[in-house]
């Protein structure tokens, strides 16, 4: 047992520490660090242009996507070698956020499905940033029940005619390209009646309104479709098998190991070590050590946790179902962390401007926080996918699994 | 980066749950949960013979001399089997006492019979309610006698030997505590019999009155011997709470996939589904605290106490979790004394509070995080 590069990893992670180095913005490596969640921005600059312009850095020195094939603007990495690099990139990984669906997802998809001129026009600037992706899936009929979806595509000629509406679309006020789950079949039941599309956001039809968040934030959208064309080509898989082009697609939505997921631990373990009760320091108070106690061990259990990951692909093995803890786990306890801090903060608490603690940090984190615990999976989603596939157990009983989709009833009170 | 266990390693772990499976099923422990023998003779004369009570002694001393990696395996596996011996008082803190504080003459006399079963050991720290504290050590040591009461000692009715904490001095500082060996069966001690939440494994008062004891270790290091002895402990125990809380884990999974209500497995229910997935959450993440517990132990690193800490609570919150809830997925059946979910029970809260409770390794966490951020 040992933390240990192999020698080929230690000379990975040396020429990749040097690259990044003598490149990376290091301007915004300050603001960058001190992000949390709620709070990713940068003071007088436009984080989309500056991602922008990193990701395009990384590209021309081949350090994009790296686990991605040459051919489609990638690296040809080895898993463990995109976790060093994700170790070594740091705060700088933050850049990263808004090409995660991307590069995460779309390409991915793009890969296992598009035809082969179209993986070599469409994946080269989607890894260099160039083009920016969004995933076209929830609707507000359909989030955790994604096949419960109602947008339309319907055969004209050689096109499809696409009409619905699409919501929870991150980042699609700045995308270029889509890829878009449809219903080209009511009449049978709901998983098998879905095809999947890639389509131009510029296409005549679409449109964009940001969602205003509880939070006062806008990183989703809902996306409208009247009337939108796009071509057969164009289509990814067969016609009515999109239910399972989507799964390529979420298996792949499994955060990426090794980049780690934010619980707040950090932020609320220095802001108690700095900070002054009527008794005394509130790092020396006994309750105030349970709690951290309680976090501190969460933290590090997720983060030996992603270390088990990384050495099973160190060793060329598939990682354990493990790692699907991770947003579980740290989704509900940044939102915990966030209230504990408001708390030891007293009636101040409630401030959350320039004059609040840390200037408003743990108050962004709880506006922010409950939407941590319904993106990509909500807390009971989660535990379903721990429950089926880790633990074995049976699935729910679906009363609408045979039922034609035209069919399901769609509200829950007459 | 191999944050793992070597594949030999893992062969002896295998090895143990099938020598355990087959030595110690539910009926073993159950034979000394209902008072039938102290322990389980027969097992630990197995346990020596496969060589997995001397497993982190050297060889010199009559062990195997692998180390402490192999012992956490075989403590997952002695956890999993709820094994009813004086394992952990033996091998976790008598011989780990010796190894850290003993003379030569010490380890030769008692490792060699630890490894061979002839020898069981244990720790005489507590002096009645209350965590680990150099205070309240009242035991006192004039000459090289003994007297005092402590209690609750671990396998204390059956142990050959205990490392006892004592004050040897009166300045008021850690420094007055020091270790002693005592020989239980020399005399000098009256040993009763306790009642306690897990009698498969027992706890007893040793009353010491003019008990003729030797130093373990220099005069006045007794305190910071002990907090050795405890964050190694601390590891090893850990071990065996996640085996433990796998195991209620594996029951309530089987049951929940068996029991039919309401005409479907009650493991298609969401409330049961979900409960079983937060057990297997936290018994995920105890078993990767433990790991770098492991680590930290198997090199004696600097980060030993922190990782003995988070080991140490992840691993307490993970067992009680589990057993608890394994019961609450049986229902009625889990609350009997025919299934065995309330000896995962029992196991899982005593074995929480014998190194000191979770609030006192809480506190001993945050202090130690506190102290490494200072530095």
């Amino acid at each position: 047992m040992n933390f240990d590069d192999t020698p080929q990893e230690a000379a990975f992670r040396a020429e990749a520490k040097a690259w990044i180095g003598a490149n990376a913005p290091k301007q915004y490596e300050d603001e960058l660090r001190q992000s949390s969640l709620g709070r990713v921005r940068l003071e007088g600059a436009d984080i989309l242009q500056v991602a922008k312009a990193w990701q395009k850095k990384k590209a021309e020195a081949g350090w994009a996507c790296l686990h991605w094939p040459r051919e489609y603007g990638g690296r040809g990495a080895s898993p463990i070698e995109r976790v060093i690099w994700q170790q070594e990139e740091g705060p700088f990984g933050k850049l990263s956020g808004v090409f995660i669906i991307g590069h995460g997802m779309c390409g991915p998809t793009m890969m296992a499905f598009a035809a082969e001129h179209h993986k070599r026009k469409y994946l080269p600037p989607l890894a260099s940033g160039e083009k920016v992706w969004c995933q076209l899936f929830s609707e507000p009929a359909g989030g955790s029940d994604v096949a419960g979806l109602r947008t339309r595509a319907e055969k004209s000629g050689d096109d499809w005619i696409i009409n619905g509406q699409k919501i929870w679309t991150t980042g699609a006020h700045y995308s270029d390209y889509g890829i878009l789950l449809t219903r080209t079949d009511p009449n049978v039941p709901k998983h098998k009646g879905l095809t999947m599309f890639f389509l131009d956001m510029k296409s005549p039809g679409v449109e964009v309104r940001p969602i205003h968040q509880a939070n006062g934030q806008s990183e989703f959208n809902e996306v409208y479709f009247t009337d939108v064309t796009i071509p057969d080509s164009q289509r990814l898989g067969n016609v009515n098998d999109g239910w399972n082009v989507s799964l390529t697609t979420l298996m792949n939505e499994r955060m990426s190991i090794g980049a780690g997921v934010a619980t707040g631990f950090p932020e609320i373990f220095e802001f108690c070590s700095g900070l002054m009760l009527d008794d005394g320091p509130a790092i020396e108070d006994r309750a105030v050590r349970s709690k951290l106690a309680n976090w501190a061990v969460k933290a590090s259990g997720l983060k030996y946790t992603s270390f088990r990951a990384i050495s099973a692909l160190s060793k060329g093995e598939r990682p354990g179902p493990e790692n699907s803890i991770g947003k579980l786990v740290a989704g509900s306890m940044i939102q915990d962390v966030a209230t504990y801090a408001l708390d030891l903060q007293g009636a101040a608490g409630v401030l959350s401007g320039p004059e609040a603690e840390l200037a408003g940090k743990f108050q962004a984190m709880l506006l922010r926080a409950p939407g941590t615990r319904v993106e990509g999976g909500t807390d009971e989603i989660m535990r379903n996918i721990v429950a089926e596939r880790v633990l074995g157990l049976p699935g729910d009983i679906r009363v609408d699994k045979d039922v034609p989709f035209n069919q399901i009833p769609t509200r829950g009170r007459a | 980066m191999n944050f793992d266990f070597s594949d030999d390693q893992k062969q002896l772990r295998d090895q143990a749950r099938k020598f355990l499976a087959e030595k110690c099923p539910p009926k073993a422990v159950r034979a000394v949960l209902d008072g039938k023998a102290p322990y389980d003779r027969e097992l630990w004369k197995g346990l020596a013979e496969m060589g997995f009570l001397g497993v982190a002694i050297p060889e010199q001393f009559g062990g195997a001399g692998a180390g402490h990696l192999e012992l956490c395996v075989i403590a997952e596996e002695m956890g999993r089997a709820l094994a009813p011996v004086p394992f952990s008082s033996t091998v976790y803190l008598a011989a780990e006492a010796l190894l850290i504080a003993g003379s030569d003459a010490q380890k030769s006399k008692w490792l060699p019979k630890i490894a061979s079963g002839e020898a069981i050991g244990t720790l005489a720290l507590f002096e009645g309610t209350g965590n680990p504290s150099a205070k309240a050590v009242k035991l006192s040591a004039n000459g090289g006698m003994l007297n005092g009461v402590k209690k609750p000692v671990a396998d204390g009715a059956i142990a050959d030997f205990a490392v006892v904490a004592a004050r040897s001095g009166a300045s008021g500082r850690e420094s007055d505590i020091s270790l002693f060996l005592a020989d239980l069966k020399g005399g000098g001690v009256e040993i009763k019999e306790l009642t306690n939440l897990d009698p498969t494994r027992g706890q007893a008062e040793l009353a010491f009155k003019n008990c003729k004891a030797e130093p373990l270790g220099a005069a006045g290091e007794g305190w910071s011997i002990l907090t050795q002895v405890l964050d190694r402990a601390a590891v090893l125990t850990a071990f065996e709470q996640v085996g433990g809380a796998d195991r209620a884990l594996e029951m309530g999974r089987d049951y929940a996939l068996d029991r039919i209500a309401f005409g479907r497995p009650i493991g298609s229910f969401q409330a049961v589904k979900h409960m079983l997935a937060d057990m297997y959450v936290s018994a995920t993440l105890a078993r990767s605290n433990c790991y770098y517990g492991a680590w930290a132990l198997s090199t004696n690193a600097g980060e030993l106490p922190e990782a003995a800490a988070a080991a140490r609570i992840s691993a307490t919150q993970a067992f009680q979790h589990c057993a608890k809830n394994n019961i609450q997925v049986h229902g009625g059946m889990g609350f009997t004394w025919e299934f065995d979910c309330h000896m995962y029970y029992r196991r899982a809260n005593a074995v929480a509070l014998g190194l000191g409770s979770l609030s006192y390794w809480e506190d001993a966490l945050i202090e130690r995080m506190r102290k490494k951020n200072a530095a």
